[in-house]
């Protein structure tokens, strides 16, 4: 992005400030990368406490259909993303991408039942094109990106502690139960979900009053704020996807070892097979498997191996494999961590291939995802 | 005698050696260290030219030979935990000892009160 850019903001931007950020562009928004405490210090603390992210300038979607039925709603949604929306419970919450044309992921998102309608969120960076797909292939709905709500994640052991303290039926969710809820008289729409590998809520909450409540929750020792830095090293090691880094319209959800996220009735013999874009190339990659997958990278060394370095069979960079898409140093693994795509004969946990750091080959294992173990309320 | 680099390092300059660290500034920038590597003894490295890698969770950064020589010695304390680097950057967490080619280049390096005046 240019430096002239005009960066948005969210509604926690002058709270970000006091609480002495520091600030960098992401996706055309002025975003907290770290507080005071630092990456290290703040990634530990979320998972052994429970931290608070801004994650305002993530889209968040109303998606209604003209006939007011949840039905209508979901079987629209059902054409551009290949998971079972209809047999989503109200109140419930699943994963899903929207695929293009060739099998390509053209971004992954949050869907909610919320009744007679779907809540959906997707990535900041690609909210824009993801309206406008919408609003273009759902005719049969009202698609409106809400921009009067931010959007907080409290995420952590004691996340459910700390949420207590505002609205104690917090302790009735499990992992993906999404409910309406009011804190301090400010109503919200709280799911049990986040994207660090810990328990911990997501919640949405209207522009104007979301100061008051992340200053309520952060009035709780055991919650300090955590800025994108250790966003991204919490869901690395959760080996959770980050959109643009380890998938993009260039790799397809069987590469990107989704295909968890499709569930039977959307699967060849299921009851609504196929009918997404790029179905043909993604369920026969389904039956009969890709030549690449994504998977996690554990380095045997210490120095971490970061996005884009290449991967090779060998310690000579003869046999060049592909790429890392993410990579860094894991706090909670107290090591480094990556994750990329190899040719599927290399895809087996163990298998050890090699990196290019600054001219070097550094050994690194074919790791089982996560790094470390969740701790979702399931 | 101390002198500084824009680069944000260090120089103690003793008998025509250098002990070479980065500053307390450059350490608060880069945040908690987690990986440091450090040149080879006996390495012949140039002014400006790569002399050890830095790494925090978030990137790697480089840092620079302040000026021609030869490394002596290197701090694998800090290899083994770059935490001193962020605790006593000035100090005990200093990188590598060069001896200079020419013990006259340091003159043109910056003093301690120029330094403050670049970070200000």
């Amino acid at each position: 992005m240019d430096d002239q850019t005009v960066l948005k903001t969210t509604p926690l931007h002058a709270l970000h400030l006091s609480l002495g950020a520091r600030m960098v562009p992401f996706a055309g928004y002025d975003m907290p990368v770290q507080y005071p405490a630092g990456v290290l210090k703040e990634h530990l603390h979320t998972r052994t406490a429970s931290g608070l992210f801004d994650v305002s300038h993530m889209g968040q979607v109303v998606i209604r259909a003209k006939s007011g039925t949840y039905e209508d709603a979901a079987l629209a949604l059902e054409t551009l993303v290949p998971v079972d929306i209809l047999g989503l419970k109200p109140g419930r919450q699943r994963y899903g991408f929207f695929t293009d044309d060739t099998g390509g992921i053209l971004d992954d998102l949050m869907i909610t039942n919320r009744g007679d309608h779907l809540f959906v969120v997707v990535n900041a960076s690609c909210k824009d094109a993801d309206l406008a797909h919408m609003q273009a292939h759902l005719t049969g709905c009202n698609v409106e990106l809400l921009e009067d709500r931010a959007l907080l994640a409290l995420q952590g052991p004691r996340a459910e502690e700390v949420l207590a303290a505002l609205w104690p039926d917090v302790v009735d969710m499990k992992f993906m139960d999404v409910r309406d809820a009011s804190l301090h008289d400010v109503p919200c729409i709280i799911s049990r979900s986040g994207y660090s590998g810990e328990d911990g809520f997501e919640i949405s909450v209207p522009a104007d009053q979301a100061e008051q409540i992340a200053k309520a929750l952060l009035e709780d020792l055991h919650c300090q704020p955590i800025g994108l830095g250790a966003r991204d090293s919490l869901r690395l090691e959760a080996g959770l996807c980050l959109y643009g880094n380890d998938i993009d319209t260039t790799t397809s959800p069987i590469e990107a070892a989704l295909e968890w996220a499709i569930q039977k009735p959307r699967r060849t013999g299921g009851a609504r097979a196929g009918g997404f874009p790029g179905a043909d190339r993604i369920l026969g990659e389904l039956a009969n498997g890709t030549s690449r997958r994504r998977v996690g990278l554990k380095p045997e060394g210490k120095a971490p191996v970061r996005a884009h370095a290449k991967l090779y069979a060998d310690a000579e960079g003869k046999a060049e494999l592909g790429e890392v898409t993410s990579g860094t140093f894991g706090p909670s693994v107290e090591g480094p961590v990556a994750m990329g795509y190899v040719p599927t004969r290399f895809a087996e946990p163990g298998c050890q291939i090699f990196a290019e750091v600054r001219g070097k080959y550094l050994p690194l294992t074919v790791a089982a995802l996560p790094f470390i173990t969740p701790t979702y309320k399931r | 005698m101390l002198k500084f680099t824009a680069e944000h390092e260090w120089l103690k300059l003793e008998d025509g050696v250098a002990t070479v660290g980065i500053t307390s500034h450059a350490a608060e920038q880069l945040g908690d260290l987690v990986f440091v590597e450090l040149p080879e003894v006996g390495a012949e490295l140039s002014k400006d030219g790569n002399a050890a890698t830095v790494e925090s969770v978030k990137a790697a950064s480089d840092v620079y030979c302040p000026l021609d020589g030869e490394v002596i010695e290197v701090n694998q304390t800090i290899v083994d935990d770059p935490s001193i680097v962020n605790s006593d950057p000035q100090g005990k967490g200093w990188f590598f000892k060069l001896k200079l080619k020419n013990a006259a280049d340091a003159d043109a390096l910056m003093d301690e009160a120029a330094y403050q005046d670049l970070i200000a």
